[in-house]
């Protein structure tokens, strides 16, 4: 079935025992939501050094939301702020893709479960809602560690 | 039985069901609360406008012009007589959401012979769609007024136990919806009407959901104002109706300023036109009126009391079906007691948007998420529905399906 391809066992895995979540305390904190759907996400994020040291994000939504926020918080933590953007790139590229990429598992390892979702338009948004609270959150840890110093 | 509704003649009327949907399913289209679909002679009423009569309306002197403004003019006296009101109280706007904002910006213009300001009540409900409460927190930020609201209830309807003490001598405006877009409940209006109007405040109908599906008489109601959208009710999008009384329309001040909405212009000044032109600033949406008219002419051949009736008895199979499948629950009103064809429902433990998916596999369109009604659904304690809303067009193997869908989509989720 059509949906399988979707829904593949690896983002039921993660949808039902999600990695990094838990209660975001960190001083940097964003809270991102989809207005279209109401999902919501709150991550807090540490950098150290232009290093994600530390990732904790909690939120509603629906499988493919919270599967994919588990998985990139798997990818980024431990990685440099600029590794973690060149596979945000990569990921955001698949997720553009309709369809047509079945992405680089060396550096997306369970992201490219979510090739599938490109090929239904209406939850692309759904997929990337973490990965946006991520980059915003990056961002903005990356400045404050930077100013500290 | 004989059925109400001769629905595979109406089908047959709708051009968009002759294709299939993913994996060659018959479209089971279960999304009329968000938008309707259009019969062929609503297309073609809005087409053969540009094909033989397209110019702007109320301006030229030539032939084509005549012929606009006739269409236009009579698309206006179509929509009256569907409302059992006079031409010059129908205003065309783009949306019912232009309606509601042209009403909470004239409040606001202390040139309106009737405005509210500091320390004024505004009452809304619980149940309001975005279009119905935004503009109206808006004119309350503008200008002072404090929001007030009823309460809904487990059952979709609204608690008016404490009704004097929110409709004042403080209120001016009361701006309640005719029927839940999320629950389907259909609140009572009627006790909060006459209290609006024994504290001399006025009061104004979200008719969305109400008038593409049963009679609604805005004169035998007593209400001030209405509001609809032409999309959901057969007609194209683009197009929708703000119906208020002629000498309330006469003392408010416009939201939109420019061509056609006149009375006289200098270089510093300029006056208004009377309702409805004071509010249709700019080349009206012709074709799209012309097109409305179509579709409400469309739905008297039917009979607004039939398609109610039909709605109710889809309804009724619908609570009953889903009432058999473990771990569904349905939302808000669960009889047929004061409600309309919409159905809102969750599965435990699923994301509406999951089960969504699923249904689409089956052919099946509804609608998951907040239905732009983000404080009911807060309050429902969910984070959002999966909303089944019915028309027309739908048969009782349409409700099959969508019962059939529902199980699969409990079932994808939990075997894996």
């Amino acid at each position: 079935m059509e949906l399988d391809s979707l829904y593949q066992e690896v983002i039921l895995d993660h949808y039902k025992n999600p990695h990094h979540k838990g209660l975001p305390t960190g001083a940097i904190q964003v809270h991102h939501v989809n207005p279209s759907c109401g999902d919501e996400i709150t991550l807090s994020l540490a950098v150290s050094n232009g290093i994600i040291t530390d990732l904790v994000w909690d939120g509603v939504g629906c499988s493919i939301s919270q599967a994919s926020s588990s998985i990139m918080s798997d990818l980024v933590v431990g990685k440099s702020v600029d590794q973690a953007f060149s596979i945000l790139d990569e990921f955001s590229a698949l997720m553009a893709s309709k369809g047509a990429m079945v992405g680089n598992e060396d550096v997306l390892e369970d992201a490219i479960a979510l090739a599938g979702v490109s090929k239904f338009p209406a939850r692309v948004k759904c997929a990337l809602l973490g990965w946006m609270a991520f980059k915003d959150a990056a961002i903005q840890a990356d400045i404050s560690w930077r100013r500290e110093q | 039985m004989k059925s109400v509704l001769d629905v595979a003649a109406i089908k047959a009327d709708f051009p968009i069901f002759e294709q299939s949907m993913r994996g060659g399913k018959r479209l089971v289209f279960l999304d009329s609360g968000a938008t309707s679909q259009k019969p062929r002679s609503v297309i073609e009423a809005e087409s053969n406008f540009y094909y033989t009569s397209n110019a702007a309306v109320h301006r030229g002197s030539y032939l084509l012009a005549e012929r606009a403004s006739e269409a236009f003019d009579g698309a206006r006296s179509d929509v009256a007589e569907f409302l059992g009101v006079d031409s010059e109280e129908i205003i065309f706007t783009k949306s019912a959401t232009e309606s509601l904002n042209i009403l909470a910006y004239a409040f606001g213009n202390p040139r309106s012979a009737r405005c509210v300001g500091p320390g004024d009540e505004i009452v809304l409900s619980e149940l309001e769609h975005h279009a119905n409460l935004i503009p109206w927190q808006e004119l309350a930020k503008r200008t002072g007024a404090v929001l007030k609201w009823f309460s809904v209830q487990e059952d979709g309807s609204l608690d008016l136990s404490n009704i004097s003490s929110v409709i004042t001598e403080k209120c001016k405006i009361v701006a309640i919806t005719h029927q839940s877009n999320v629950l389907g409940s259909i609140p009572n209006i009627a006790p909060i009407i006459s209290a609006t109007h024994a504290v001399g405040a006025l009061f104004v109908l979200d008719a969305c959901q109400s008038v593409p599906h049963m009679p609604v008489a805005p004169r035998e109601l007593g209400i001030d104002f209405l509001a609809f959208s032409g999309h959901k009710a057969l007609g194209p999008t683009g197009v929708g109706v703000l119906w208020g009384k002629s000498d309330l329309l006469d003392g408010m001040q416009p939201m939109l300023f420019g061509g056609s909405m006149i009375d006289s212009v200098t270089m510093t000044d300029a006056t208004w036109a009377d309702a409805p032109k004071r509010f249709e600033a700019g080349v009206p949406n012709m074709a799209q009126a012309v097109g409305l008219a179509a579709g409400l002419k469309y739905l008297q051949s039917v009979g607004l009391e039939k398609i109610h009736e039909w709605e109710l008895q889809l309804t009724k199979r619908a609570l009953d079906g889903l009432r058999e499948i473990a771990d569904v629950k349905i939302l808000g009103p669960q009889s047929l007691e004061q409600r309309g064809g919409v159905i809102s429902f969750v599965i435990d433990g699923l994301h509406p948007h999951d089960v969504g998916q699923v249904m689409d596999q089956f052919g099946v369109a509804v609608r998951t998420g907040h239905h732009c009604a983000w404080p009911l659904i807060r309050k429902l304690g969910v984070s959002g529905t999966t909303r089944a809303s019915f028309y027309l067009y739908n048969d009782m193997s349409d409700v099959d399906v969508l019962l059939e869908s529902v199980t699969a989509a409990r079932d994808y989720f939990r075997k894996r």
